[in-house]
């Protein structure tokens, strides 16, 4: 059951989620889903010719990492909105902990309630790969 | 060099089928265990799903090639879904639009000048109610890209 009303005051959040370590078969995989196949992420000579040290992880992987960890919690029917801005790039090896907080109860003038969150996925031993925001309806 | 004048063009709209298996295999690539992703016959779609439009799009149309981004120098810096209700289930048709919305230039810490690409698309479903937007921030960067920025 996805968390009511009387459980998501500010501050709220869900037990962190921590992935990987991240593989190259990880970076395929969703590259086979999503339909992005930049050689960067999965071609070593390409990524090295570009001067980078190896292939490195598609963005929108983390970004679907981090979303599926709010809809997980709050349900797959209740997403409004889910943004993220891009800030440090993933390796092969990278461990990600995403997290995530209630900043924000809105009920409109037709009752309708929603919640914003903030969220964000942290390299374990690094920085902050992404930073996210989220509006979710809250069911009653 | 980007092509400020892309501001406001439209690709042709074209359709998208909503697939069960594919919204399984976007959960697995995205280590969602959640059984309304995995177990539900018509499962909503994952927030970030929309990105594979692009196996839809058709050859040569897509709208981000109008705007002429050096891809040498282009990383993504942002993306953003809206759902104008509950997300899009399996089974369903949607219609996808997508426009050049903004091209805006800031300076960059590292990379000189930055210009930034926003593309908005589109998704309508079978009553031509607009159910989804996606949101796409590009960034050309003033020299090759860095593996200190964006992804």
């Amino acid at each position: 059951m996805a968390p009511t009303w009387a459980d998501l005051p500010v501050g709220a959040e869900p037990e962190p989620r921590t992935v990987g370590p991240l593989s190259r078969t990880d970076f395929v995989r969703y590259q086979g889903a999503s339909g992005d196949f930049n050689p960067i992420h999965h071609d070593e000579e390409f990524a090295q010719a570009a001067g980078y040290p190896s292939v490195f992880s598609v963005g929108m992987l983390q970004a679907g990492i981090l979303a599926t960890f709010a809809t997980d919690w709050l349900g797959a029917d209740n997403v409004r909105r889910f943004g993220v801005q891009f800030r440090e790039q993933v390796w092969p090896g990278d461990r990600l902990v995403c997290s995530g907080a209630v900043v924000e109860q809105v009920e409109d003038d037709d009752g309708e309630r929603t919640v914003k969150l903030e969220l964000t996925a942290v390299r374990v031993g690094g920085g902050t790969a992404i930073k996210g925001w989220a509006t979710f309806a809250v069911p009653d | 060099m980007v092509d400020a004048s892309a501001v406001g063009i439209t690709d042709e709209p074209y359709p998208m089928t909503i697939e069960r298996g594919k919204i399984r295999e976007f959960a697995r690539a995205t280590m969602s265990e959640n059984p309304e992703y995995l177990n539900d016959p018509t499962p909503p779609i994952e927030p970030t799903f929309l990105t594979s439009v692009s196996f839809w799009t058709p050859t040569g149309q897509s709208v981000f090639s109008k705007v002429k981004m050096d891809l040498k120098r282009v990383l993504h810096g942002g993306q953003e879904y809206v759902f104008h209700g509950p997300p899009p289930r399996a089974g369903q048709q949607l219609t996808v639009q997508t426009r050049v919305a903004e091209v805006y230039e800031k300076e960059g810490k590292r990379g000189g000048t930055m210009t930034f690409v926003v593309t908005v698309a589109e998704f309508r479903d079978e009553h031509g109610a607009l159910v989804a937007e996606a949101r796409s921030t590009a960034i050309e960067t003033g020299k090759p890209a860095t593996s200190k920025e964006g992804a």
